[in-house]
């Protein structure tokens, strides 16, 4: 019993990683352009990462379907190296878990560039530095806050995921079967303490991860002068 | 295209509702004061002249360079040798002083040596007991110097201050308004400094430009744009004469110095400084009275033969006199301020030959030279 919530474990804290990284990857830039471009259509490209938010995992699970699946651009991809689908792979949890968690990255990188405003940037061009410069010595450390937030909210996101990985992963043990679809399974066989010791084990995790985030906006607040 | 050295600035456009046309020359050393009431633009040329606005219709040319000719040439701000000091010192929190002011400093060891030394700075703006500390932790004034020693460490070319001392109080304003002195002094740097302040105007600047409602109503050295009775700071309450002058001579006994300007010499309480040291002098034009013949015996230590070049009304029945110090007239200029009555009974016109009595002359700079 013990390897077999070990697993599960195991599998959520690699794809949790792996999500996370890539969301904050894809997140800084697209929040660096949404919080200082001034096209008109910008907000529209923030309500499509917003999406999310508001639409049901069934929805977004089932687009991410036909997306990944064999008849998809994801199946095309995945014939390149002789699979059939992306769908019901670790790599297709990864991309749902990304599109899934987007907006809860974005909006805390967003807004801690946002709150940098001008003037900072405006110091550093007038000190030579070059745009590039001054986004990655100026803007990624005075928004270091707003990163470590959104990456927080990203892993944690993905933890706490179920309808969309239950739909695009399938929840196969050993390769797509995530700790909250695992519940699922042990409340659908009766197998109750199983449940329980996962379910509490997320109770504990979802516990610290708020207290980390107070504990960042605290300091966040203190360290402004 | 342009001359080779000096600021040579022209823009036009409108921000918002302000409109403006701006047209501005400075010469390739010493301090051009932009003076103005707030609303009047002075910011926003500053920002253009740094390429933080742009501008269509912009054209800028600064020692030689070229950084905006219209649409055509627009050089980014971080391509232009320029410092920039904000009204907020705006350091950056998540660095220390240090390396704030390392900032944009050359890497060590690279090129030349620098023409504005790390050292120089460190001592110019009293930087040797900040060095370790966060930004957070220093006083407005403090931070203001920090600022302004990071823009000079960029070894920038044109210095260009946006009211450093605005958001200072008093005390920390007179702490740091001998920093800025010592810098002009010291660099032949050409700077630009926006004030609405007519004592940081005093202290600090060479030449002056006067800005109301997006244009540039007049330019030129501080003293002549002072006593220019064309121009409204003549007319003002409070209006005074700033006077470049040298110390003639010492009277140890008396503790009191002679300071010769052109057309005359003024005598000022206290040692001010060896003899031959340049000093600016402050006469107020409510402190002079005018009389036809030299005075009798009298506690004033200040008469000096003038000849007035221009009477102009400053009030309902009060008047400004521009008196040419010398018997002809030809040296510094400096007002007074007299009643109609006065004038009228004394017949003043313009060419009239006076004597100019100057009750209280002020050292509108003490800084070491």
């Amino acid at each position: 019993m013990t390897t077999g919530l070990l697993q599960p474990v195991e599998l959520t804290i690699e794809l949790a990683t792996v999500a996370t990284i890539a969301l904050v990857i894809i997140a800084t830039p697209l929040a660096w352009w949404l919080a200082r471009s001034r096209a008109w259509w910008k907000e529209a490209i923030a309500a499509v990462v917003s999406l999310p938010i508001v639409l049901p995992p069934t929805v977004i699970g089932f687009y991410l379907l036909v997306v990944l699946g064999p008849h998809g651009p994801g199946g095309a991809l995945a014939h390149l190296w002789g699979a059939q689908t992306l769908a019901f792979t670790f790599g297709g949890l990864v991309v749902g878990s990304v599109v899934y968690s987007l907006p809860f990255v974005v909006q805390p990188i967003r807004n801690a560039f946002a709150a940098i405003g001008d003037r900072p940037l405006e110091v550093a061009a007038t000190l030579r530095a070059s745009p590039s410069r001054a986004f990655f010595a100026v803007a990624l450390p005075l928004a270091s806050p707003g990163l470590l937030t959104g990456a927080v909210l990203g892993f944690a996101h993905t933890v706490g995921e179920f309808g969309v990985v239950l739909m695009i992963g399938g929840a196969i043990p050993g390769h797509t079967a995530v700790v909250s679809t695992t519940i699922f399974d042990y409340v659908e066989t009766g197998e109750w303490g199983a449940a329980n010791a996962l379910a509490a084990g997320m109770v504990v995790f979802a516990f610290v991860v708020i207290l980390a985030m107070i504990t960042i906006e605290k300091r966040f607040a203190q360290g402004r002068p | 295209m342009s001359a080779a050295g000096g600021i040579e600035a022209r823009f036009a456009g409108t921000l918002g509702a302000f409109t403006f046309d701006f047209a501005l020359r400075a010469p390739p050393r010493g301090v051009t004061a932009l003076y103005g009431p707030s609303g009047c633009g002075k910011t926003t040329l500053l920002r253009c002249i740094a390429g933080l606005n742009r501008v269509r219709d912009g054209h800028c040319h600064v020692n030689g360079e070229q950084w905006q000719e219209g649409a055509r040439l627009f050089v980014p701000t971080h391509r232009r040798a320029l410092g920039y000091v904000f009204q907020e010192a705006s350091l950056f929190p998540h660095l220390s002083v240090k390396a704030n002011l390392s900032f944009g400093a050359p890497p060590a060891g690279a090129g030349p040596a620098l023409a504005i030394g790390w050292d120089e700075v460190v001592d110019l703006c009293g930087l040797a007991p900040l060095l370790e500390r966060a930004p957070r932790d220093l006083s407005g004034g403090e931070r203001q110097r920090v600022a302004l020693g990071r823009a000079l460490l960029s070894q920038p070319r044109l210095l260009l201050m946006d009211e450093p001392l605005s958001a200072l109080d008093e005390s920390a304003k007179a702490d740091i308004l001998p920093f800025f002195e010592r810098l002009r002094d010291r660099l032949p740097l050409p700077a630009l400094y926006v004030t609405h302040d007519m004592a940081e105007v005093e202290r600090l600047a060479d030449r002056l430009a006067l800005i109301n409602r997006g244009r540039v109503i007049a330019a030129g050295p501080l003293g002549q744009m002072q006593s220019d009775p064309a121009l409204p700071l003549a007319a003002a309450r409070g209006a005074a004469v700033t006077l470049e002058g040298t110390i003639a001579a010492v009277d140890e006994s008396y503790g009191l110095t002679t300071v010769a300007v052109s057309g005359g010499a003024f005598v000022a309480p206290g040692r001010l400084g060896p003899v031959g040291a340049r000093r600016r002098l402050r006469v107020l034009a409510g402190d002079v009275s005018l009389a036809l013949a030299p005075p009798g015996p009298s506690s004033i230590l200040n008469v000096l033969p003038a000849r007035v070049l221009a009477i102009k009304t400053a009030a309902a029945n009060e008047l400004v006199v521009v008196l040419g110090l010398g018997a002809d007239g030809a040296g510094n200029r400096i007002l007074a301020r007299v009643t109609r009555r006065s004038s009228e009974r004394l017949g003043l016109s313009e060419g009239a030959s006076v004597h100019a009595q100057v009750k209280g002359v002020a050292l509108s700079r003490d800084s070491e030279v």
